[in-house]
Formats: structure tokens, sequence, C-alpha cells
């Protein structure tokens, strides 16, 4: 995705985390009985595991990309979007 | 009639009732004749109510008796549930705050003001309107078969008009205070909705299996019934001609479900970008009970459950599984409690469903068509009114049609609304698409969608159109062309509809663009997308 400011995104690789629990979605790799847990089949808890997985890698891109500065630590120098406050 | 079940439910109805009554008073702000404050509670939803709030208008009680009866009739693809659940936060996250912020700084009520801000076509944003309330009017309708599930469950199972009675009631009270309170109503009953349906299913998922040999067991004994029948679709696992629509189907109801009015009504209504992020954090726990609830159909087949005759249609309704499986298992206190919570659950959806409806007449037909000077009182005025008319419109479907219609209309709603991402999600992070594409894909869209299901035929079931979203790769042509010859596996239509849709929206783009046809104004500004509640450049809340 380019970075050009005047699209107005801002970029973390951190949000290459979200694509993870994606991966729920390849039903070939689940889709069988054996092993099972606690008398569920694998279909359901392999499913059941990536509820945590899912809040793990949601939860990792809300800390780490927190309304992070532009540029950390040199508030002197405003990241381009900064300058564009209040620019209409 | 069982009395007990009867008490308790009608107690906890009644508590809910009065706190939707006295919601109007709660963290109440200058006035309640503005959409800000009615239809968006006044735009502070800090955290935990946000939490709450969204949480109930998700997971609804439709949910809660619709899928564990669809793992009991067909066993593993009702559990696609799951899957949408969990991919949906991680998909949502990023485009959800940009919409907020957004919206934040023009003081955009509904899905479709943004989208005549972002296009200057109020014409575009009449049609994501549209889109947009009918498919929320059979929602609103399947809200309404989850109560009476429980209600006839308790006995309440008359036949012909008077056998919706008790359900008439019940809408009446939840139309009054919500034409009150607005969306503080279902703000704070939520609260209550969500605490009984969490005790319920913990107490339910621990009690139950034991009781019936175990998760094992009740696995077992599902897949003996499965085998039993002479479909192929139904088993524990899914086959290799579902597996496609399984995960299609997990994956476009969740790019779908954020785009519907009301779920965006809910994040509208939050006090800043980080309460959002918070929540996509925090709202798959609603994910992890669904997936619980849904094994309870298994489970309901081990315990020989068996579906009550609707006295009104005089057909077994599936949707009573779970009901009936706390009826039989539990002493009547508890199955109360359980059956309140399922009611409850219809409730808090209903009144955000309907607040959304109105939102969007109010905003995109009314003040856009009709009364163009219309002042904030008026418009809240107006969206009060119009909730009623979406309330009654609701029960009427279900009173004087078979609640099957609202079914299959549901089914189609959500292809419907699907034909509004490129508006309303992609245009947050591009204007790209032209107005013209937009609207031309939306068209091809929604007529290719609508004739898809159309044929979607289950002579098991005696049903020739609408029977399902699963359609066979092999009945897909393309203008009499198969592109998958005779392959019976089977894919979510809406998916379909949305690729013919962006498809058309390209070519039209391209073209547009070359003949260099005017695309309307953008009054959004690209650092719009990133305000938070702390900047001087939110608009005031509820400002005339």
């Amino acid at each position: 995705m380019p970075s050009d400011h005047k699209t107005g995104l801002r970029w973390s690789n951190w949000n290459l985390l979200l694509i993870v629990p994606l991966l729920m979605l390849i039903t070939p790799w689940f889709n069988q009985d054996e092993p099972r847990v606690f008398g569920l089949p694998f279909f359901y808890w392999y499913q059941f595991a990536f509820v945590p997985l899912g809040v793990l890698c949601v939860g990792l891109v809300y800390v780490k990309t927190k309304d992070k500065p532009v540029v950390t630590g040199k508030p002197d120098k405003l990241g381009v979007d900064d300058l564009d406050e209040g620019a209409k | 009639m069982q009395w007990t079940e009867l008490i308790v439910f009608s107690a906890l109805f009644l508590l809910v009732t009065v706190m939707g009554f006295v919601a109007a008073r709660w963290q109440k702000g200058e006035t309640l004749d503005h959409l800000d404050e009615w239809g968006l509670g006044g735009r502070k939803f800090g955290s935990w109510i946000t939490w709450f709030l969204v949480g109930g208008d998700l997971y609804t009680a439709y949910t809660f008796v619709a899928v564990p009866a669809l793992m009991f009739g067909a066993g593993a693809t009702g559990f696609f549930a799951l899957p949408y659940t969990v991919i949906l936060y991680p998909i949502v996250f990023l485009p959800l705050v940009r919409m907020w912020s957004v919206s934040r700084v023009h003081g955009y009520v509904t899905p479709a003001d943004f989208v005549k801000g972002r296009y200057g076509s109020h014409w575009l944003a009449l049609l994501i309107a549209i889109t947009g309330i009918v498919a929320t009017m059979p929602y609103i309708a399947l809200q309404l078969v989850g109560l009476e599930a429980v209600l006839r469950s308790m006995g309440l199972n008359g036949s012909g008009i008077l056998g919706h009675l008790p359900l008439f009631i019940a809408f009446v009270i939840l139309a009054l205070y919500t034409y009150q309170s607005g969306l503080r109503a279902p703000a704070l009953i939520a609260f209550v909705k969500d605490i009984l349906i969490y005790i319920v299913i913990l107490v339910a998922i621990v009690y139950l299996p034991s009781k019936f040999g175990g998760w094992g067991e009740i696995f077992n004994d599902a897949q003996a019934k499965f085998d039993a029948t002479p479909a192929k679709t139904d088993g524990i696992l899914l086959n290799s001609n579902n597996q496609l629509q399984y995960a299609t189907l997990a994956l476009g109801s969740a790019l779908a479900l954020f785009i519907y009015p009301h779920s965006l009504t809910g994040i509208l209504a939050s006090r800043g970008r980080n309460v959002i992020k918070r929540n996509m954090v925090a709202l798959p726990a609603y994910s992890l009970v669904l997936g619980l609830l849904a094994l309870l159909g298994y489970v309901a087949i081990s315990a020989g459950t068996k579906p009550i005759v609707n006295q009104a249609t005089g057909r077994p309704d599936t949707n009573t599984i779970v009901p009936e499986l706390f009826g039989a298992n539990f002493p009547s206190w508890f199955a109360g409690i359980a059956f309140a919570a399922i009611g409850i659950g219809a409730l808090v959806p209903a009144a955000i469903m309907s607040i959304a409806a109105a939102n969007l007449w109010t905003r995109n037909v009314y003040k856009e068509y009709l009364k163009k000077n219309a002042t904030p009182a008026e418009e809240a005025k107006q969206a009060k009114l119009a909730s009623l008319v979406v309330k009654f419109g609701a029960v009427a479907f279900i009173v004087f049609v078979d609640p099957q219609f609202s079914i299959d209309l549901q089914l189609i709603g959500g292809v419907m609304i699907l034909q509004t991402l490129p508006a309303v999600a992609i245009a947050l992070y591009t204007r790209w698409f032209h107005v013209y594409g937009l609207v031309a894909g939306w068209i091809a869209g929604m007529g290719y969608g609508m004739w898809l299901l159309y044929n979607i035929g289950n002579p098991a079931i005696n049903k020739a159109h609408f029977a399902g979203s699963a359609l066979p790769l092999g009945k897909l042509s393309i203008f009499g062309w198969h592109p998958f010859g005779e392959s019976a596996m089977t894919i979510y239509v809406g998916i379909i509809a949305l690729a013919v849709n962006l498809i058309v929206a390209v070519i039209v783009t391209l073209i547009a663009k070359k003949a260099k046809v005017f695309n309307g104004t953008d009054q959004t500004d690209p650092s719009d997308y990133h305000v938070d509640e702390d900047s001087p450049r939110v608009k005031p809340v509820a400002a005339h």
C-alpha cells in the first residue's frame, strides 16, 4: 500500500497480524474428527482455539499501534498527517 | 401453561421495561430532540456500554435460537457462525475507526450520510439508505421469531391471530420506550440481557453435557442421527461439497455485518477510536458463547428434544429446540431465566435496528427529499415516528405473513447489504470508484444475486425458490455458459453477487474516467479519517 499522505493511510506492519485469523477459513486443514479433546472432535476445538488467537492478534495490533505519533520522540518535527490538521 | 417460567419471564420483562423508560434520563444530554441524542445516545458511550450494546446488537435472539436449530437439523454447516464471528473483528478493525472519525467530524448519523459526503451524490446515498432499510426490516421480524419461539415454549401457543397476542403486547411496550428513550433504552437493557445470557450458557454448558454422557457421547449420538437420514449434506463434519460454502458464508457474513446500518449505529454511538478498538478485542467473548450455544443443538439430539408445533402455522418449529431443551432439563425457575434471556435478547437488537432504519429514513429520505429545511428537533420527531412504523411493520410481517417469509427475506437481506460494500467500506479508503460505477455495480450485483437466490430450490422441503444461500457451482451460468461444469460443490451466493458487483463497478469506472464524467465533490479530507475524540475538529454533539 502506498504511503502517499494524500490517501490518508497510516500503515503499520503490525496490521499484517490481522490476516492470521483468516486462516481458519481453510477448511481442509481441520475438517476431521480425530484427535478429540474432551470428546470434542478436532473440527470443533480447532475453531474454538481461533477465538483466543483472534483476540491475541487484534489485541497486539491495538497495543502496538495505539495512538502512535507519526514521529516518536521528536515533537518538534510534525509528520505529514499532522501538518494536514486544519487544512481543508 | 408453564406458570413458574411465565412468572420469572414476566418479572424480568417488567424490569427491563422500567429500565427502558428510565433510560431516557440516563447520561442525558441537553435535549433528546436531536438525532445525535435520540439516535446515537449522545455519541459518548464508553468501552463497557459499547461492549454490551454492540454485543447485544450483533448476537441476537434469533442467532441464539437459529444457530443451535441449524446444528440440530444439519450438523457442522451450522457451525459457520463461529468462524464468521471470529474473522469479523480483524476484518473490520481498521475500517471501523476510519468510519467513526469521518462521521464524527462531519456529524454523519448513517452510512448513507457518509456516502453522500464522500461522493456528493444524494442519489447514491438514497440507494444505500433504501438497501439498508429493506435489509434491516426482515432482520427485525426475525427477532420476533426468536421471541415467539420462547413464548410458545412457555405454553403461549395459541392459534390464529390471537396466538400472536403476547408477541404484540411485548412489541408495543418495546415500541413505546424506544420512542421515548432512543438508543439509550437498548444500551441500558443490554446489560441485563447479556448478563442473563452469560449465566444461562455457562450453566448449560457445564451441566448438560455431563447429564448426557459427556461430549464424546453427544457427538457420537449426533453422528448416528445424521447417518440415519437420507440427506447427504448433514453430519458432524463437512463434506467435500459444502466446505467452500462454509468458508464463503462465514466470510460473506463477516463482510456484511458491519455495513448493516444497525451495527454502525452502535459504533457511531461510541465515544472515541480507542473505545472501538478495545471492543474489537473484547467482543469475541460473545463468539465463544455463540460457539458453545451452537453445540447445544447436538445436546438436544442426545436429549431427544422434539421441536414443538407452532399452532399458528401448523408446522414443527425447529427454533424451539433450545427453549424446549432448557424447559425439559432445568428447574422451572431457571428455564424462566433462560427464556427471559432469549426474549430480552430479541428486544435489544430489535430496538437498535428500528432506530437505525428510522435514522436512515429521516436523514436520507425525509430531510433529503421531503423537508429539506427540517430542524434537528423535527428530524428527531420524524425518526421517533419512523421507528414506530418500522416496528409495527415487522409485527405485521410475522402476524399476517408466514414467518418463513421473514427467514427467506433475511437471507436475501444479507446478499443485498453486501452490495453496498464498495460504496460504504471501500470508499473509506479510496475514491477510485466512479459514482456511476458504484451504481452500476450495485444494480448488477443485486440483480444477479436475487436471480441466483430465486433459482435455488430444495425438493426435500418442497420449496422451489429462495430455499437457501448455497449455490451449486454447476448451476452458475454466465449468459448460458457454465464455467464449473456439473460441479456439486456449493458456494455462498453473496460472494458471487459481490464479485459481479465489483467487476461491473471497475468496468464502468474505467469507462467513466476515460469519458471524464464528473465524479461528484468529496466533502471529506484525508485527515478526517484519523481524527479522535480529543481533536478540536470533531463536530459538537447535538449542535444546531
